[in-house]
């Protein structure tokens, strides 16, 4: 068995930059094992530019955006494993993968997951009907688009809004398909404002709000597709139903962190978020794993996983040196108007300003959050509006922290 | 060529009458109509081997499948094929279903099934304590047991072929010509002649029986729903659990499978064809509820997929074998619904029996094989072993699945063993890949890739599950 400080389980956004954090930060031993040929992750089939806007300044492509960090990654010469995927951690940290050398097994002082999130596959929305080819979960279709250069169909209907599917609204209509409509059956969006601009109104595409795909059609391949207006409790609305000719659907309802791996490994998972519970610094349960990027929450910006992924590795390097990140930590929680608040436990005297990520429940107007510990404020924040799809930051000054003792909690207040 | 043996119908039926044929110096064809084998009922059942306390005594279907349980866990484990005596459970919810487990008692007792158990709610529960409160009686019956019906029938027709049996895809039988024995014209004018002729047709037989004009019975298509769920879910019962036949509907159950995933349904509704393999939402939700009544904690968050079977039944109930009196040489093997797959060895040798009375001689080759190799052998392996075979295969070492840990390696050998997987459904049902939660969102560009390469065809030819079913509409 080999062994490395640090191990880094996938070499997407998240892996590569907690790679260069640690490796920047004082721990040269670091390694990556992607399960694909080359660094990147998604960002390889993410063809689309608005990447790096909050973190590098400028606008890049997922491609532009991965290569700036494939450079960093290189630089430093770190060690990475290609087309190594990783089958099983340990709680002590023995990290085993399978390449096409055999099956490798490294000891790690400390491990960082960053294997990112699937997309929810049509199965798991039970919608009725034929099996034909012709349905795509939205990133599949992505993948074969632009990694692979083939067209995967003429007339479409999306069903979820999320943002990979309003890419693929624009991407499609770019190859000269006819993209007939986007259903979302929730009353609002999921995705970025930006998009449902740039991706939808831009070509026409229409947004069928509180609707959905009620039936497949087609035999062996998509004929077409029943969509119908859903009720409060959202249920079909029998007398909505109406047939939309296509020949191909693509799914994008919605994506899952990939925690297989983690749950193997015994690491306690947040069930709102779907990816592990973990302090300020990414450390999950185990000590010395710790998680970021996609995995452990789905983030609607790059930027902010290399932020996070930085924050995870420089807590492995704190955690490999045993350096003291403090001793006192208190759980943080969700209230009014929050539905979940990340990390979900904080460390009181790390003596350090302290960052609170949070997904709103529904969209909202004019807001203002309050972080609150018991009778003090911690730290408020307005803003103009707030909506699901739009992850929210609020920071907890360091000397507020340390009078801390009880339970965190943010809440919000709609302001007229 | 004229064959001795022509076979209609690559179903779990047809693959092990081609099969127990192959033992013989017998030149055997087996005709399917899809692009692969098992794509009609036996890829959508419920994966049982009954116990056989459910046929009425006396019948042809108590018969084969009290023959058939010991049948066939021998040839799955010729076969290598995975399956597992779990034990089945019949649940009766209260005084009024009670009676019902002392009559399948009876029944199975008249059967010739040896080990049964009636037990209370309380009992049952202790075996399987996720099991509803509301449950009273059960009928325990250890040496029913699960199989994946697709891999067994995979498996069948492969050790077939590598003895000697010839398959034909894409084969849609039009007409069949009764001259001198039998000459099958399909639908694109292709033409075979044998001497006897197997209808294990399926939900066609009644189509193929009325291409001889001897169309005796009618198959009634009978539409089940299933819901397959996660391997998160897969333990949440250890037996098959089934519920008396009640107002509310018969048979749905709730079983673990032999891949660890948990399985839900069916529903039984008469459809007009057997193309009617659509799921639908009120099929769907009674799957749920009633499966929740036996089994009250499964999650239905963590449902991967639904399906739809069709059964071929027919008025009677019973299972159609024997000559027909129209055209000799001409043998119906027709309506084998449930307990058809724990029958199928039983039903093949029965079939076989008519052909040698009808005059077809048996002389057993002295070279039969039939055991095949273990196709799910790498993934048994501990991590030394599979390290040892990567070192000797390279391309076992590039994980092309990642929710079912399928390997390049294990895709390639699909596409080029005996029956050559030829599209992407094909792959799945012989190595998983897709099967998974993520239902080959990564992987299917991969596997397309592969079978591209492997059947030396352009990416745009690769299809789901054959002609008119291909994912890509071309180059960009």
């Amino acid at each position: 068995m080999v062994q490395h400080d640090i191990v880094i389980i996938g070499g997407g956004p998240a892996g590569m930059a907690a790679a260069v954090a640690a490796y920047d930060n004082g721990v040269k031993d670091v390694v990556i094992l992607d399960r694909e040929e080359d660094l990147g992750g998604i960002l390889r089939q993410c063809i689309h530019n608005g990447f790096g806007l909050h973190k590098l300044g400028q606008e890049l492509t997922g491609p532009e955006y991965a290569a700036v960090y494939k450079e960093k990654v290189k630089e430093r010469g770190i060690k990475v494993f290609y087309e190594s995927t990783v089958t099983a951690v340990s709680p002590d940290k023995i990290v085993t993968a399978r390449n096409r050398e055999g099956i490798l097994k490294i000891q790690a002082k400390a491990v960082i997951l960053a294997m990112g999130c699937r997309e929810r596959s049509r199965g798991a929305l039970n919608t009725p009907g034929t099996r034909p080819a012709g349905v795509y979960s939205a990133g599949t279709a992505q993948k074969l688009m632009n990694c692979e250069g083939y067209m995967v169909g003429k007339k479409v209907v999306i069903l979820g809004s999320g943002d990979i599917g309003l890419i693929m609204a624009r991407r499609m209509s770019l190859e000269g398909a006819k993209v007939e409509a986007v259903c979302e059956i929730l009353p609002y969006s999921g995705g970025l404002n930006r998009n449902i601009v740039q991706c939808l109104e831009d070509y026409g595409i229409p947004l069928y709000l509180n609707t959905t795909v009620a039936e497949i059609h087609g035999t062996k391949r998509v004929e077409g597709v029943t969509i119908a207006q859903v009720d409060a409790n959202r249920n079909i609305i029998e007398e909505t139903k109406r047939y939309i000719d296509c020949d191909t659907l693509l799914l994008s309802v919605g994506l899952i962190p990939e925690n297989e791996l983690t749950r193997e490994a015994g690491i306690a998972i947040s069930p709102v978020t779907s990816g592990a519970l973990v302090d300020e610094n990414c450390q999950t349960s185990i000590e010395g794993i710790f998680a970021c990027g996609n995995v452990l929450q789905v983030h609607d910006l790059v930027d902010y996983v290399s932020d996070e992924a930085e924050r995870a590795g420089i807590g492995a390097v704190s955690y490999v040196l045993g350096e003291n990140k403090g001793s006192i930590s208190v759980a943080t929680k969700a209230g009014k108007g929050v539905r979940y608040v990340l990390p979900q436990t904080v460390h009181t005297d790390s003596g350090k300003d302290t960052a609170l990520f949070l997904r709103v429940t529904e969209p909202f107007g004019k807001v203002r959050f309050t972080v609150t510990s018991g009778d003090e404020i911690l730290a408020t924040a307005q803003r103009l509006k707030a909506a699901p799809g739009e992850m929210e930051k609020l920071i907890i000054p360091a000397e507020k922290l340390a009078r801390v003792k009880e339970e965190i909690v943010v809440t919000l207040d709609e302001l007229n | 060529m004229k064959y001795d043996v022509l076979i209609a119908g690559a179903g779990v039926t047809g693959a092990m009458a081609a099969r127990e044929l192959s033992r013989y110096q017998l030149s055997v064809c087996l005709l399917e109509k899809e692009n692969d084998v098992a794509c009609g009922a036996s890829k959508a059942n419920s994966g049982i081997v009954h116990g056989g306390f459910d046929p009425e005594p006396g019948t042809l279907k108590a018969k084969l499948n009290a023959e058939g349980i010991g049948l066939l866990y021998e040839a799955a484990a010729q076969l290598h094929v995975p399956c597992k005596q779990n034990g089945s459970m019949v649940c009766a919810f209260g005084a009024e279903e009670e009676p019902a487990i002392d009559e399948l008692y009876q029944r199975g007792l008249q059967n010739g099934i040896g080990s049964m158990a009636i037990l209370s709610g309380d009992e049952a529960r202790k075996l399987e304590p996720n099991l509803s409160e509301a449950i009273t009686k059960v009928l325990h019956i250890p040496a029913a047991g699960i199989i994946c019906p697709y891999d067994l029938t995979i498996a069948a027709v492969g050790n077939a072929m590598d003895n000697g049996v010839e398959l034909k895809r894409n084969f849609e039988i039009d007409k069949i010509d009764c001259v001198d024995g039998f000459v099958v014209t399909s639908t694109e004018g292709e033409q075979v002649e044998g001497r006897y002729f197997l209808n294990c047709a399926g939900n066609h037989a009644d189509e193929v029986a009325e291409l001889i004009g001897d169309r005796f019975y009618d198959i009634i298509p009978r539409a089940g729903e299933y819901m397959l769920l996660d391997k998160a879910e897969g333990s949440r019962v250890s037996h098959t659990i089934f519920q008396v036949p009640s107002k509310e509907g018969k048979g749905i159950l709730v079983s673990p499978t032999v891949d660890g995933n948990l399985l839900c349904g069916p529903t039984a509704a008469k459809v007009a064809g057997p193309e009617h393999n659509e799921t639908t939402n009120g099929g769907l939700a009674i799957v749920q509820r009633l499966a929740a009544k036996s089994v009250p904690s499964v999650n239905f968050r963590q449902v991967i997929t639904s399906f739809t079977g069709v059964r071929s039944s027919e008025k009677n109930g019973d299972f159609i074998i024997e000559e027909s009196k129209k055209q000799k040489g001409f043998i119906h093997v027709a309506a084998i619904d449930s307990p058809g797959l724990t029958s199928c060895v039983a039903v093949a040798k029965y079939a076989l029996n008519i052909l040698k009375e009808s005059g077809l001689e048996l002389v057993e080759k002295e070279n039969w094989d039939g055991s095949r190799e273990d196709t799910h052998a790498f993934r048994k392996m501990n991590d030394e072993e599979k390290d040892a075979f990567i070192k000797a295969n390279p391309t076992y070492g590039k994980i092309v699945c990642r929710c079912e840990t399928v390997s390049e390696g294990e895709i390639r050998d699909a596409i080029r063993r005996n029956p050559q997987a030829w599209d992407i459904d094909s792959v799945k049902r012989r190595t998983r890949s897709g099967m998974g939660r993520c239902q080959g969102g990564f992987c299917s560009p991969y596997v397309m890739k592969l079978i591209a390469e492997e059947l030396g065809i352009p990416m745009e030819q690769v299809s789901k599950n054959g002609k008119g079913s291909e994912p890509l509409l071309g180059k960009l």
